[in-house]
C-alpha cells in the first residue's frame, strides 16, 4: 500500500493511504476519543459525532472514523473547536440517556461514560425532554432497555453481519427512533435467537444478558444443595475480567473462587461433554449404519437450535437428539449424583456457568423437564459470574490454583475442553467415532483440518477403515444457511454437521467478557481481531495437556454407563439424556 | 404470517417479483402494495421479507420512517391537512383540531365506520391557497374554521 504524508499536531508522518483519520492517528499514536474502540465501523457510520477532528482540506469539522486521510493533510486533534465540540457530541448524546450509572450493571465496561470522561462532558448541558423509552425483559436470555440505546446501530449491524438475521432496526423517525425487533415487539415474541452477540457490541447499558444471580441467591437462601458446573469456553476467557491477558486459561482460580462462593459442588461441564460425545457418536453410527436421516447436525448449541425451530422446521429430523452437555449434566447430578448421595432431586439446585444468553432461554425449555423438575436451575454468563466475585471481596488474581470435585462426575478428556470452539464438538466426535469404528484410537489424535477460530465454513473428508466421512463445520447462521440450504437442496454431501451459534463458536459467546481496547491498555492495537484466536489457543492448550484426549476413555464415563445408563442410546440415557425439538412462529 | 390470505399473498410476491432486478427495490414495492391496499401490516412486511431477503425489521423501520406509508388500514376519504409553514401561519392547526373534533379522531387516527383518515401534512406546494386541505386529491383552498362542518357533511352524504 502507498504512504502518504501528512501532519497530526504539526508533527510530520508517513501513513498508509486508505486509513480513516482515527485509523491513521492510532498508528502515529493518538487515540482520538470515539466510540470506536471495539469494531470496524460495525455501526451507523459517522453518526454519534464524538470522534470530531480538524483537517485541511474540510469544510468544518470531521468524523475521524469515515473521513480519509489524503496527501498534505493537516490534522488537529487539540485544537479548542474540535475538543469543544467533541464535548458537546458526548453532552448532546448524555441529554437523551438514562444516567443511572451506579445501578447499570455496564458501568465498569460503558463506552459512553468513557468518553464523557475523555471528553470532559457534563450531563446537564442540554437538559430537556427525554425520548419515550421501553424496558423489554420478557425474554429469558437478553433485556433491552431503550433508555439507556444511544442509537448507534452496532447490534442491528451485528445481528445482520454474524446472522443475517437483522431482529434488531430502526423504528420510527426523529425523537422517537427506537432500535427494536420489528413493532417494537420484546425479544420473546420475534425470531429472535438470544445468541447475545447484540450484547457483546452494545456500547452502553441498553442490551444486557438477563441476569440469574438472583436466583443464585435465592437457592442459597433456601438452603438448597447448590450445585456448579462451568463450559469450557468459560475458563478461558473470565481472566480478562481481572486483568489477565487475553487468552490466559484460569480454570484453577476459577474453581477456587466457585468454591468460596459457597458452591457445594465444583464440577466440569467437560464431563458432560464426554457424555455428550458418547451419546451423538453413537447417534451418528446409527444413523449411518441404519440409513438414518443425515446429516446429523449437532445440537450444542442453543442460539443454533432456536435458529433452527424458527426457520427451518422442515429439517428438524436432521438434529441431533441430544441434549447439550450442561443439560445432560444437569440430568445426571438430578438423577445419577442424586440417588448416589441420597438427596432429594426438589433439594438440588444446579448452576450453569456459561458462555452464552441463550442458555438462559434453553435451561427454560418445556422439553427439558420432567414432572417440573429442570436439568438446570440457573444459568449465569462469564461476565454475571465475574459479578459474583467481584462483589464477595475475593481478590481473583490471589487464590490459588484447585482442582475440579472428582468424587462422580469430575474426570474430563480433552475432547471435552475443545467444544468452545468452532469445529471442537466434530473433533470429539471424531476421535470416539473413529475409535468405534477401527477398535483403535487415530494415530494423531488431533483433527487439525476442522480448527478454526472464525465465522465460515470448513470441510473435511476423513477416511475412517475406507469408509469416508464427510464434515462439515459452521458458526454464526449466515454461514450455516449455506450449508442448511444445500440439505433442503437435496445437494448435502456430508453426513455429519457441526453448528455454532456465534461466530468462532462459544470462545466469542454472547455471555463472555466485553473485548474493548479502551479497556484493554495491555493488549495489542489489533485485539478485536485476535481475541477469538487466542481464547481458541488457550482450549486447544488444555486439550494437548490432558491425559485422556478420547472422550470414551474418560474413566468415569466408563463407570457411569457400567453403573446406571447401560449403554448409549439405551433405554434410561434416551429418558434423561435426549430431548425433542418444535418449529416455532417468530412473529406470532 | 397465518392472517394474510393466499391471494394477499400471491399479488404480494408478484408486486415483489416486479422490481427482481433493481439494486434497492424495497421503496417501491412498499409503495406498490400501499396503493393497492392502503395499508402495510406486519404480515405483509413477512411476505415482502422472504420474497426480498431483507429483514423484517428494516422493513418495519422504512414504513414507519415515511408517513406516505400506514400500518392501518386507512379511510374512504382521506382528509390531508397541510401544516407547513404558510398554511400553519394561516390557521391550519384550528382547521385540524375542528377536523378531529367533529370526527372524533386525531391525526393518522380513522373513524370506526372506516369512511374518515385524518393526516396532518407538511408543505403540499400550494402555499398561494393557504391553508389547504386535500380530500382524496381534491383541493380545498383558504380553508376557514366555518367551512370544516360543510366539507365533512358533503362526504358522509355521498358515503
Amino acid at each position: 500500500m502507498a504512504k502518504i504524508n501528512i501532519k497530526i499536531e504539526g508533527v510530520s508522518y508517513k501513513v498508509e493511504e486508505g486509513l480513516t483519520i482515527l485509523e491513521a492517528a492510532k498508528a502515529c499514536g493518538y487515540e482520538i476519543p470515539s466510540l470506536c474502540t471495539f469494531n470496524h465501523g460495525e455501526c451507523n457510520l459517522g453518526s454519534c459525532r464524538v470522534c470530531l477532528v480538524e483537517a485541511t482540506g474540510a469544510r468544518g469539522l470531521v468524523a475521524s472514523c469515515v473521513y480519509p486521510v489524503s496527501e498534505g493533510m493537516e490534522i488537529r486533534i487539540s485544537s479548542p473547536a474540535a475538543v469543544e465540540a467533541r464535548r458537546e457530541s458526548v453532552e448532546l448524546l448524555l441529554s437523551n440517556h438514562n444516567k443511572n450509572c451506579q445501578q447499570c450493571e455496564k458501568n465498569e465496561y460503558c463506552e459512553l461514560l468513557h468518553v464523557a470522561k475523555l471528553t470532559g462532558a457534563r450531563d446537564d448541558a442540554f437538559a430537556g425532554t427525554h425520548s419515550k423509552t421501553y424496558l423489554d425483559t420478557l425474554a429469558p436470555g437478553l433485556v433491552r432497555d431503550t433508555s439507556k440505546c444511544i442509537l448507534c446501530g452496532r447490534c442491528v449491524a451485528r445481528c445482520q453481519n454474524a446472522h443475517g438475521l437483522g431482529i434488531l432496526g430502526f423504528e420510527n423517525r426523529g425523537f422517537n427512533t427506537v432500535v427494536s425487533p420489528a413493532e417494537n415487539r420484546s425479544f420473546a415474541d420475534s425470531p429472535c435467537i438470544q445468541c447475545g452477540q447484540c450484547v457483546n457490541v452494545c456500547p452502553t447499558g441498553a442490551l444486557m444478558e438477563h441476569s440469574e444471580i438472583g436466583l443464585v441467591d435465592e437457592a442459597f437462601k433456601a438452603g438448597k444443595h447448590v450445585i456448579v458446573q462451568a463450559a469450557p469456553a468459560v475458563r478461558a476467557a473470565l481472566g480478562e475480567e481481572f486483568g489477565y491477558p487475553v487468552g490466559t486459561p484460569v480454570t484453577g482460580k476459577m474453581i477456587a473462587a466457585l468454591r468460596r462462593l459457597g458452591f457445594e459442588k465444583v464440577y466440569d461441564v467437560n464431563f458432560g461433554a464426554d457424555l455428550t460425545i458418547m451419546e451423538e457418536g453413537n447417534e451418528l453410527l446409527e444413523r449411518i449404519q441404519n440409513k438414518g436421516v443425515l446429516p446429523m447436525i449437532t445440537s450444542c448449541s442453543p442460539g443454533w437450535v432456536n435458529y433452527a425451530e424458527y426457520n427451518y422446521a422442515d429439517l428438524l429430523p436432521h438434529l441431533s437428539s441430544c441434549k447439550s452437555p450442561h443439560e445432560m449434566q444437569g440430568a445426571m447430578i438430578k438423577n445419577y449424583w442424586a440417588e448416589q448421595k441420597g438427596i432429594a432431586k426438589e433439594d438440588i439446585f444446579v448452576v450453569s456457568v456459561m458462555p452464552c444468553t441463550a442458555k438462559k432461554f434453553e435451561n427454560k425449555r418445556p422439553q427439558l423437564a420432567k414432572d417440573g423438575i429442570m436439568d438446570v436451575d440457573a444459568v449465569i454468563t462469564t461476565r454475571e459470574l465475574a459479578r459474583m466475585i467481584k462483589r464477595s471481596g475475593i481478590i481473583f488474581n490471589r487464590l490459588p490454583d484447585e482442582e475440579w470435585d472428582a468424587d462422580i462426575m469430575g474426570d474430563y478428556s480433552g475432547a471435552a475442553v475443545i467444544f468452545g470452539v468452532t469445529g471442537g464438538v466434530m473433533e470429539a466426535a471424531l476421535r470416539t467415532v473413529y475409535f468405534k469404528l477401527t477398535g483403535e484410537e487415530h494415530e494423531k489424535i488431533a483433527f487439525e483440518e476442522v480448527r478454526g477460530h472464525e465465522a465460515g465454513i470448513r470441510e473435511a473428508s476423513i477416511d475412517i477403515n475406507g469408509t469416508k466421512v464427510n464434515v462439515a463445520i459452521a458458526s454464526g447462521m449466515r454461514s450455516a444457511k449455506i450449508l442448511l440450504d444445500e440439505i433442503k437442496e437435496g445437494k448435502s454431501k456430508y453426513q455429519f454437521i457441526e453448528i455454532m451459534g456465534c461466530p468462532g463458536g462459544c470462545i466469542n459467546g454472547g455471555g463472555q467478557p466485553y473485548v474493548r481496547s479502551c479497556f484493554l491498555p495491555n493488549e495489542a492495537d489489533d485485539i478485536v481481531d485476535t481475541y477469538k484466536e487466542k481464547r481458541a489457543k488457550a482450549l486447544y492448550s488444555e486439550d494437548e495437556r490432558q491425559e485422556v484426549r478420547q472422550s470414551h476413555n474418560n474413566p468415569q464415563i466408563k463407570e457411569l454407563y457400567e453403573k446406571y445408563l447401560g449403554k448409549p442410546g439405551s433405554h434410561k440415557a434416551h429418558k434423561l439424556l435426549h430431548t425433542t425439538y418444535e418449529g416455532r412462529v417468530g412473529f406470532n | 404470517m397465518g392472517n394474510i390470505s393466499a391471494t394477499a399473498a400471491a399479488k404480494i410476491t408478484e408486486i415483489c417479483n416486479r422490481y427482481k432486478d433493481e439494486k434497492t427495490p424495497l421503496m417501491m414495492i412498499l409503495s406498490d402494495i400501499q396503493n393497492e391496499y392502503g395499508y402495510i401490516p406486519l404480515e405483509v412486511q413477512e411476505v415482502v421479507s422472504k420474497e426480498t431477503g431483507i429483514s423484517v425489521a428494516e422493513i418495519y423501520g422504512v414504513v414507519t420512517f415515511y408517513s406516505f406509508f400506514s400500518l392501518e388500514p386507512k379511510g374512504k376519504y382521506v382528509i390531508g391537512c397541510c401544516l407547513g409553514t404558510a398554511c400553519y401561519v394561516k390557521g391550519a392547526q384550528q382547521v385540524i383540531d375542528k377536523f378531529s373534533e367533529l370526527l372524533g379522531i386525531g391525526p393518522g387516527q380513522t373513524t370506526e365506520d372506516g369512511l374518515f383518515t385524518i393526516d396532518a401534512l407538511r408543505c403540499i406546494g400550494a402555499c398561494g391557497i393557504a391553508p389547504a386541505v386535500s380530500i382524496n386529491g381534491k383541493v380545498y383552498p383558504k380553508v376557514s374554521v366555518s367551512q370544516v362542518h360543510d366539507i365533512v357533511a358533503s362526504y358522509q352524504d355521498a358515503k
